[in-house]
């Protein structure tokens, strides 16, 4: 015995004490975020949810953007949404598929996969500022949707990348090889084989990206968004109200900010909504596919 | 009176039953030796002893299991006094991230010890138990990982035992080890013996021959004989236990 | 034939593998393209001169000098510098606006073609006086003296300790205020939600039950899922008027507010890349720790949080990253004063809140533009250092 019966029974209790508070303390620091979150969350639900209305939904902003509502914004955010996806996708899909199936050079393979780290770490106000040196000023684009879509693809390439690269990475090698082996070339296993395993994964990867990129405000504040322009746009030349620029404006610099609260209210939950929507469906997604698999 | 005693143990993760009715008992200061095709349960019934399986959640166990006369899954058993008292040796070397010194005198610190002469006392005296003194006293604050795999695992019987217990719990203890490594355990183990009450899994027939004194075989989680090594050895009563001796299956 | 098609394609996948290695490279083109224009713009608003007595042995003027003197801060030459010799000489401010008030309209001339002369005159009979004017309006036989063409210096911008862009005659280009602003901000973040991040990952890795952990992880990933804007609205209705009230502020716009809201934001990150690396721990370690009677606070701190150390700081960092290049949450919440901050409790302003709130009034390819690119550039040398580092830990990590 090393120490004696009464003073070991002293440190164990000690010892528990210790862990039973520190726990306790965790326990609760947890919870306190969650309940942080649920309070943002709430608070957002509860005040926005008595603007939300259908004129809300469909109408464009009126008096000053303290009445009305904000379709032409849901319409830009929409646009943007689909122009950045088109750019996006396609090249982020192939770029992972070239990573994690083709290229064979380590060093190759390393150097972009840091340039693709860096470009994921670079602040979305960066991405602004180039989109507006690059797009705006030295292509001529001008504020435009092209321009505002190809900034946001920038933003939310590595993002598609590396969703595609780990959905690759999880099917099994034994699977290209039974392809392979049966005399199936290359890009056939690719598109055979490997891609309609990968898709589920890649697909609610991809929808969780959508929802990052309609919140996006800083990339778009000089390539494309508008502070107010009821009509909406005839070609991807014109410039667009966008949703999160809008709930910027009308909360810090419009008009009459006080009485824009109720529209600044309804848009914030509008965006939030985006967000669950998309969360949720990507989860279903998941468990759709999860299910499928088990079926076969 | 029996070191460890096991009354009619069945123990169940989730709905698998994985051990069946097991009654053993261990006097103190023998080496008993646990042997089994893999799946077999002994690593299972291994870890009752000092309580490792409450970590995997979804077990439950029926019957009773008594260290030195105290029912160990007594509602008031203090669970780190137990393991305090039943030290473990796990199958792959696994030190902590610390330096060598600092692993030794984890199990010293943990449970409360502050004299820091009484310490580096125990660390000296502990690593020259276990054979490692020579190798490592010129670099006690070098990490751990620094070591050799045979020298890992000494060092991690060195750290079970710096903390005095009297059951010394082996599970596999050489079976990622090379040849020689292996040997300089088993001649460890042996030397131990004298003092602690070993009970060591392993896959290695002639281990089991070599270093027990008592030998339990193991199938399908059930204890199909269990006696001295050397009648085990060379006169079972069971034929599955022939069988299992001289490679005819597992 | 075949062979041919897929040739192509790996082609495409080639091109399409090297998009973001080229967007780095774009990006850095454009962002030290433009902003390293802003060192061959002088220090004096381009297309103006400013030019004093030809007596006055002042030859050169920082742009915060200027300022000073018209803003009237300096109003005697003595009192510009200390170690070039000056004149006891009170400053008369003279703007080409204030033209008028020295001559009437029709002695200028229809075409303003007499405005070179009547300068040229003013500058001579006033011993005093700094004249700030158009280029185009110094007269071939100018009688007074036009201050040095100086260039804005590396020093002028990262020594600088004032930001006032669109300040004339000279826009003065100052770093220090806003890159610490943005470190307060930050670091006030990371000070607020590491306790936060670090006892939730411990709390989702080694406490809760598999089913607390099934529906808090997807809870906090929403977190992260959230725009910043909305977290900035958040943070101007509810924290910032909190803030003033309970800590009884004149203004609730603070360093403070945006760490608070900063703080909250970064939380995801530091919670999940914490909790994965603790998850890392090979089982057998934290076994062992037990069986040698460790307590399971002890096992986490002694054992489980030394293994994954590297993990844990990966978190910092990126918590880091992300806080400082975070833009539109800061501009709504922190008052955006550019000035040195003093205190947690005042308004600042930060790097990526100056570039958003300044790049839509500043015209393409004037200094101001120029600064805004630099800031750009230094705030993407930040985040790539930032980068770098989780590399190195992470490569580092293999024991």
């Amino acid at each position: 015995m090393i120490i004696s019966e009464q003073k070991e029974k002293k440190i164990d209790s000690r010892k528990r004490l210790t862990e039973r508070a520190v726990f306790g303390f965790f326990t609760f620091l947890s919870y306190l975020v969650v309940a942080i979150l649920f309070t943002i969350l709430g608070f957002i639900i509860i005040k926005g949810a008595g603007v939300i209305s259908w004129d809300f939904l469909t109408k464009a902003p009126e008096d000053g953007m303290t009445a009305g509502g904000i379709f032409p914004a849901i319409v830009g955010t929409l646009y943007l949404v689909l122009g950045s996806s088109l750019i996006s996708f396609p090249i982020g899909i192939m770029s992972g598929i070239y990573m994690n199936e083709y290229a064979t050079n380590g060093k190759l393979i390393r150097f972009i996969r840091i340039m693709t780290n860096n470009l994921s770490g670079v602040p979305s106000v960066v991405f602004g500022l180039f989109g507006m040196a690059l797009f705006v000023n030295t292509m001529g684009f001008g504020d435009s949707i092209i321009a505002g879509s190809l900034t946001l693809a920038l933003l939310s390439l590595p993002l598609v990348i590396r969703t595609t690269e780990e959905a690759l990475k999880s099917v099994d090698n034994s699977f290209r090889h039974g392809s392979l082996a049966l005399g199936a070339t290359k890009l056939q296993t690719i598109r055979r084989v490997v891609l309609p395993m990968a898709f589920p994964n890649i697909i609610t990867g991809l929808i969780l990206s959508i929802g990052r990129i309609s919140g996006e405000t800083a990339p778009i504040l000089f390539t494309v968004a508008a502070y107010f322009l009821p009509q909406l746009p005839d070609s991807i030349f014109d410039q667009v109200m966008a949703l999160p620029y809008h709930l910027y404006v009308i909360s810090t610099s419009g008009t009459d900010i006080e009485a824009s609260r109720g529209m600044a209210y309804g848009t914030a939950l509008v965006l939030v909504s985006i967000v669950l929507i998309v969360n949720l469906l990507a989860n279903a997604l998941r468990t759709y596919f999860a299910k499928k698999v088990k079926m076969n | 009176m029996y070191k460890i005693d096991t009354q009619n143990v069945d123990f169940y993760y989730g709905d698998f039953h994985a051990l069946k009715n097991i009654s053993m008992q261990i006097s103190a200061n023998t080496s008993v030796a646990f042997i089994g095709p893999s799946g077999c349960g002994k690593s299972t019934f291994l870890r009752l002893f000092n309580r490792m399986n409450d970590l995997i959640p979804g077990t439950r166990l029926d019957g009773k299991i008594y260290i030195d006369e105290r029912d160990i899954y007594d509602k008031n058993e203090n669970v780190d006094r137990l393991r305090k008292n039943v030290g473990m040796v796990f199958q792959k070397p696994n030190p902590f991230p610390k330096s060598i010194f600092e692993n030794v005198a984890y199990g010293l610190r943990v449970n409360g010890v502050k004299d820091q002469s009484f310490i580096e006392e125990t660390v000296v005296d502990t690593l020259k138990k276990v054979v490692l003194w020579d190798e490592v006293k010129d670099k006690l604050k070098e990490s751990a990982f620094a070591l050799s795999g045979g020298q890992q695992q000494r060092l991690c019987i060195a750290r079970a035992l710096a903390i005095s217990p009297s059951i010394l719990l082996m599970d596999e203890p050489t079976s990622a080890l090379d040849p020689i490594s292996t040997g300089k355990i088993e001649d460890l183990i042996h030397q131990l013996k004298q003092q602690y009450t070993i009970v060591i899994v392993t896959h290695n027939m002639q281990q089991a021959a070599r270093v027990s004194d008592k030998t339990g075989y193991f199938y399908l989680g059930e204890l199909i004989e269990y006696g001295d090594t050397r009648k085990i050895f060379t006169n079972p009563e069971k034929e599955s236990t022939q069988n299992y001796i001289t490679g005819r299956f597992g | 034939m075949r062979k041919f098609i897929e040739k192509i394609v790996e082609g495409g996948f080639l091109i399409s593998g090297s998009v973001s290695s080229l967007a780095i490279l774009l990006i850095i083109l454009f962002l030290f393209k433009e902003a390293g224009g802003l060192f061959n713009s002088p220090v004096v608003e381009d297309g103006y001169v400013v030019a004093v007595h030809k007596d006055n042995p002042v030859k050169h003027l920082s742009a915060e000098k200027i300022m000073d003197i018209f803003d009237s801060e300096i109003t005697n030459w003595n009192d510009v510098s200390e170690s070039e010799p000056g004149i006891d000489q009170d400053i008369l401010v003279f703007r080409f606006s204030d033209l008028t008030n020295y001559y009437a309209e029709e002695e200028l001339g229809d075409e303003f073609q007499y405005v070179p002369d009547k300068i040229s005159e003013l500058v001579s009979k006033e011993p005093g006086i700094i004249a700030f004017f158009p280029a185009q309006y110094v007269a071939k036989d100018f009688q007074g003296r036009v201050l040095a063409d100086d260039k804005i210096s590396l020093g002028d911008f990262f020594g600088g300790t004032e930001w006032y862009p669109t300040s004339t005659p000279a826009p003065i280009f100052g770093l220090l205020p806003l890159l610490l602003g943005t470190l307060l901000v930050s670091f006030g973040a990371i000070l607020l939600s590491l306790p936060f991040g670090l006892a939730v990952a411990i709390y989702l890795a080694e406490i809760a039950s598999k089913r607390t952990r099934d529906f808090l992880k997807p809870v906090i990933e929403l977190l992260a899922g959230i725009p910043s804007v909305v977290f900035g609205f958040f943070g101007l209705v509810v924290i910032v008027p909190l803030i003033q009230k309970v800590l009884n502020l004149p203004v609730g716009e603070t360093a403070f507010a945006g760490s608070v809201v900063l703080g909250i934001m970064a939380l995801p990150t530091i919670i999940t890349v914490a909790e994965d690396a603790m998850r890392t721990t090979p089982s057998a370690m934290k076994e062992a720790s037990l069986a040698l009677g460790a307590s399971k606070w002890q096992t986490i701190y002694k054992v489980i949080i030394p293994y994954s150390i590297s993990g844990i700081t990966s978190a910092i960092v990126l918590g880091i990253g992300r806080a400082i290049g975070e833009t539109m949450a800061v501009l709504m919440v922190t008052g955006n004063a550019a000035i040195i901050p003093t205190s947690f409790f005042e308004p600042v302003r930060t790097i990526p809140a100056t570039i958003a709130a300044e790049l839509g009034e500043a015209p393409a390819g004037g200094a101001h533009y120029q600064s805004l690119f630099l800031l750009g550039a230094v705030l993407f040398v930040i985040t790539l250092l930032l980068s770098f580092t989780v590399e190195y830990i992470s490569s580092k990590r293999k024991i």
